[in-house]
């Protein structure tokens, strides 16, 4: 398990300087989408109105049978 | 569908579109590169020449910049799917959680744990590991294309599940039937195989600037090489897997067929529209160009004399062929709609007798259930000038790819590629020729299948949820703010990389 971390370790630390930068954006990226987009603009639908299964067929019922 | 906001089915549909487009630029390189470093990484390890490893290093370095700015951009669809489609999301929900179950768990894995061996691994494990590892990484990239697609296909050619009307779920029957159907087969093989075309030509059009700059010469011609021979074989399976496609699409999504080849008044011997122009008509005097006599018929049923159904054919019906009327399947729609309404009814106040009756009378006109929320014939006819120019550009330049390949394979054996200025030069830009083709394809396989989200079963309509319009319009401006810094942040990226040129040694990314 060492062995492997220390693999990850001396990879990231040996990397270029425009790698270093592009993992920066990496992080970056991820962070916005899932810190920013996915908690202040995309919750789930479903989710954010419904706690069980059963609330959630029955509404997705109701709007394939009342439209 | 005058019960649906259309701005806002309009807006979420140009928000996936835009959001999946971009999406695409960067997951075809991806799967096409990481096969041809694979190569390249096992010529090093079998002749243990160093400008072998310089060429793997070299384009694996790019991959990594591809891979690297790409990831995750899919991601964005499943925050739309909860989002945006969320009633298309409940009902599919068991479909798509095992592939992607399988994608997250086998294919992510076995992707993310090998691409840090092949970056970080330079005489740190053995040569044969090392080589290993970038097939398992070309290998990864792939199996996760597998099983998006296979979801991808069951939403064209919903088979192997079965609606379950008291959880609105479709849930699995059959397994292999969902991941072995036709159209996911035909689907994957041509989708990846288009993506090795992007990735060869991502190659030559490196490897040809170089030439043009007299830079690294015996580099960039062992590149092209590679990539033509690459480039050749991808560009005559993915001719082969088209028609196996068109061949699926006949029999799965007549219309859609009908909308490829601008085809209005079906026909037996029906020709294929090679070469030329749409204009406002609705019939077969629509197409102004070079026709192939007989060939969509052979395209589409292996029959010179069969029957391919047109546009006319599905929305009014035609008895003799046993083509139902878009009336008639939209009557036998709202049957089932009002069928399963009073199944619920039926259950709620325990009237057990109802509840089965309706039930079967809901399974019996459930193959036409989508059909039910129309008004008109001609809601269920797609746009057919975009998806028959998509189609018809696309396939064009298929055909070109494969006489480009073969020209500079010809050009590289004959060692006369540094001399032919133009064609270099053609060759540099021939990576934008490719992303316009495979772009239209997904523009064929998506517009073609509207107005549906699973075919037959649901449109796009009843798929959305109900949000404000001006929620959807925000999202889609930053998203499309989002991509864009992504993409011109891999392209400055990939170019000062690509200016700085291959070297020997230095670091990974």
């Amino acid at each position: 398990m060492k062995k492997i971390i220390d693999f990850y370790i001396s990879g990231f630390k040996n990397m270029s300087i425009h790698s270093k930068k592009l993992w920066i954006i990496i992080l970056v990226k991820l962070f916005i989408m899932f810190f920013i987009l996915k908690i202040f603009f995309f919750p789930n639908f479903l989710n954010s109105k419904f706690d069980s299964d059963k609330e959630k067929g029955d509404y997705v019922i109701e709007q394939l049978t009342n439209n | 569908m005058e019960h649906f906001d259309l701005a806002l089915v309009d807006w979420s549909r140009a928000q996936f579109a835009l959001t999946a487009l971009y999406h695409w630029i960067f997951v075809p390189l991806t799967l096409g590169l990481s096969f041809i470093v694979a190569f390249m990484h096992t010529f090093y390890y079998k002749t243990r020449d160093e400008k072998w490893k310089v060429m793997t290093k070299f384009w694996m370095k790019l991959f990594g910049i591809n891979f690297a700015i790409g990831v995750a951009t899919g991601i964005i669809l499943e925050f739309e799917f909860g989002l945006n489609w969320s009633n298309y999301s409940w009902i599919v929900g068991d479909i798509f959680g095992a592939p992607l179950a399988i994608e997250g768990i086998l294919a992510f894995f076995l992707e993310s744990t090998f691409i840090a061996v092949m970056f970080f691994g330079w005489g740190r494990v053995s040569k044969k590991f090392h080589m290993l590892s970038s097939w398992f990484v070309a290998f990864g990239s792939n199996l996760s294309a597998l099983w998006i697609l296979i979801a991808n296909a069951w939403m064209q050619n919903p088979v192997g599940t079965k609606f379950n009307p008291d959880t609105a779920r479709n849930e699995m029957v059959n397994f292999f039937d969902v991941a072995l159907s036709q159209t996911a087969v035909f689907k994957f093989l041509h989708t990846i195989s288009q993506a090795y075309i992007i990735g060869a030509l991502f190659v030559i059009s490196v490897s040809a600037w170089f030439l043009l700059k007299n830079r690294h010469l015996l580099f960039a011609k062992r590149s092209i090489l590679i990539a033509a021979v690459f480039g050749l074989i991808a560009s005559i399976f993915v001719a082969f897997t088209g028609d196996s496609s068109a061949y699926d699409v006949a029999h799965k999504q007549p219309m859609k067929l009908a909308a490829m080849e601008g085809l209005y008044d079906g026909e037996k011997n029906a020709d294929l529209y090679a070469l030329g122009f749409l204009n406002d008509r609705t019939d077969n005097l629509n197409f102004k160009g070079i026709r192939l006599p007989s060939m969509l018929s052979i395209m589409a049923f292996r029959d010179a004399d069969a029957f391919v159904p047109g546009v006319n054919d599905l929305v009014n019906g035609n008895e003799e062929q046993g083509i139902l009327s878009a009336e008639t399947r939209m009557e036998k729609g709202r049957i089932a709609i009002q069928a399963l309404a009073d199944y619920k009814t039926a259950k709620k106040d325990g009237n057990t007798e109802l509840a089965n009756s309706n039930l079967k009378l809901f399974e019996k006109n459930y193959p036409h259930f989508g059909y039910g929320y129309f008004k008109n014939n001609e809601d269920i006819v797609p746009n057919v000038p975009l998806t028959f120019y998509s189609f018809h550009i696309m396939v064009a330049l298929g055909l070109f790819f494969i006489a480009f390949f073969a020209c500079l394979l010809y050009a590289s054996i004959k060692d006369k590629l540094v001399k032919n200025k133009f064609v270099l030069r053609i060759s540099v830009w021939s990576i934008l020729l490719g992303y316009i083709a495979t772009e239209l394809g997904w523009i064929v396989a998506e517009v073609g299948r509207q107005p549906w989200t699973i075919q037959d079963l649901l449109p796009v309509g009843v798929s959305t949820s109900h949000l404000s319009v001006g929620s959807v319009q925000t999202t889609f401006f930053m998203f499309f703010a989002l991509f864009t810094v992504l993409l011109i942040a891999e392209i400055k990226i990939l170019m000062a990389q690509i200016k700085k040129g291959p070297e020997e040694g230095g670091s990974h990314v």
